[in-house]
């Protein structure tokens, strides 16, 4: 119930909402919990409400730090 | 699907799971708690649990809402549905959890009750508006994360004047609960905490730092896919071998230090914090619970129906669901797992929800402990 998916914003809507898409399925859902959402925006949704936008640059360096070769050998 | 699929990329696995090998030392044992339910499903389900070295156990943590939920609680909803021909709409996860005399919601459906299941708090809100002569109620589970949706619906009910609607609030927090498992006498000692994740996008990185200091307990924010937890199981180790006990946060691509303001900001103004709330597991604890505000009490189903009193009621005498919570216990410890409680014929919470520790484990641990014995 607590699980959430990055959703890409496909446009925004009246009334505090917006339609995301998750792997080609669409779905409304409310902005009433973030702020300066645009359309090409990723966030975290759920329960039917974005509750964060997606740092998609940091979710690049997250990666790029699960790829990094540890330093020299543990002692 | 983006940010999924290059987050459960099998080589990266592979890799950081030689990573975490090399980390663990050879004689000491790890035991970290993985506080949400959400993190113990990710980590069967991906079959992470088999493939970290022996010494590095991760135990199960309270952070399923639906678990937590102590039977008494379901009781005042199946209630609420019964007895005032209330519209009650409940996430899914709910309807099946065994209340008392036999029930469930479901169960109380079956019997007439006008039970619905609602995806979003936003459904509640539309079945309130849509059905104007009947009463609706919203039954509010969840941590941190759902409170936020649940305060936008009260204000939303506010600004629309919708005078048929209200909330049966069960909101908990997570840091008492966390503060309640460091702190329970004889509880299992615990070298590292992997913190909830979208608990913590909405709440930040910094409310754990409290915890961290407090209990010298090294602590990392992890996402919710499989590269997330090996990078946090990973850097958990790494604290633990350098004797560090910070807060570190994985997930940073959603987590920041100070988290959603703007929804903190909603639910400090809907809700206050409760003097105690009753756990499954954990007992009574203090401050631990969300209830609506007086200004809002039009919306509290608690005030609506004053005749809803909170009674405990124990849960079945061969569930083990408390200890599990409380990381005391295993599953496969319970007697009943899997012989009379099933996913299909659940006996306690922990089977029922989709981050119950005990439906992980049947749906994707148990072969396992088969194939050891």
């Amino acid at each position: 119930m607590c699980l959430a998916i990055p959703a890409l914003v496909v446009e925004l809507l009246p009334d505090d909402m917006a339609r995301i898409e998750l792997d080609g399925v669409r779905k409304e859902i409310s902005l009433a919990l973030v702020e300066n959402v645009k359309a090409g925006d990723y966030v975290i949704v759920h329960v039917g409400y974005a509750l964060q936008l997606l740092d998609q640059e940091e979710a690049a360096q997250t990666l790029a730090l699960f790829a990094e070769l540890k330093g020299s050998a543990a002692a | 699907m983006k940010y999924v699929d290059e987050f459960r990329d099998g080589d990266l696995a592979k890799k950081l799971l030689s990573d975490i090998a090399q980390e663990a030392t050879p004689d000491q044992i790890y035991r970290l708690m993985e506080f949400c339910g959400g993190h113990t499903h990710a980590l069967s389900r991906y079959g992470l649990l088999g493939m970290l070295p022996a010494n590095v156990q991760m135990i199960h943590g309270p952070g399923c809402p639906v678990c937590v939920l102590p039977i008494g609680r379901i009781d005042l909803a199946i209630r609420l549905a019964l007895e005032h021909d209330v519209i009650l709409c409940s996430y899914g996860d709910c309807l099946r959890v065994p209340a008392s005399d036999q029930m469930s919601l479901l169960k109380a459906k079956a019997r007439g009750a006008d039970v619905r299941m609602v995806y979003s708090a936003l459904d509640a809100i539309r079945i309130a508006t849509d059905n104007p002569t009947r009463q609706v109620a919203f039954f509010a589970i969840g941590f941190e994360t759902t409170a936020p949706p649940t305060a936008s619906i009260i204000k939303q009910a506010q600004a629309a004047g919708l005078g048929n609607f209200s909330v049966l609030c069960n909101h908990v927090l997570t840091l008492p609960a966390m503060e309640a498992i460091l702190t329970q006498p004889g509880g299992v000692p615990l070298q590292g905490l992997v913190g909830p994740a979208h608990v913590s996008t909405v709440i930040g990185s910094q409310p754990y730092q409290s915890i961290a200091a407090r209990f010298n307990m090294p602590i990392v924010i992890a996402g919710f896919e499989p590269l997330d937890l090996l990078q946090a199981i990973l850097m958990l180790l790494r604290q633990v071998n350098e004797g560090r006990a910070i807060v570190e946060n994985e997930f940073t691509r959603a987590v920041t230090p100070l988290g959603n303001r703007k929804a903190q900001a909603l639910v400090n103004e809907i809700f206050e914090v409760r003097a105690s709330f009753e756990w499954r597991g954990l007992g009574s604890l203090p401050l631990s619970g969300l209830k609506i505000r007086a200004e809002f009490s039009n919306f509290d189903a608690e005030q609506r129906f004053p005749d809803l009193i909170y009674r405990t009621v124990p849960d079945h005498k061969a569930c083990e669901c408390g200890a599990i919570l409380r990381g005391e216990k295993r599953p496969h410890e319970c007697k009943i797992f899997g012989t009379v409680c099933t996913p299909d014929n659940p006996i306690g919470s922990c089977m029922v929800s989709s981050e119950g520790a005990c439906a992980a484990h049947y749906t994707y641990g148990r072969f396992r402990d088969e194939t050891h014995e």
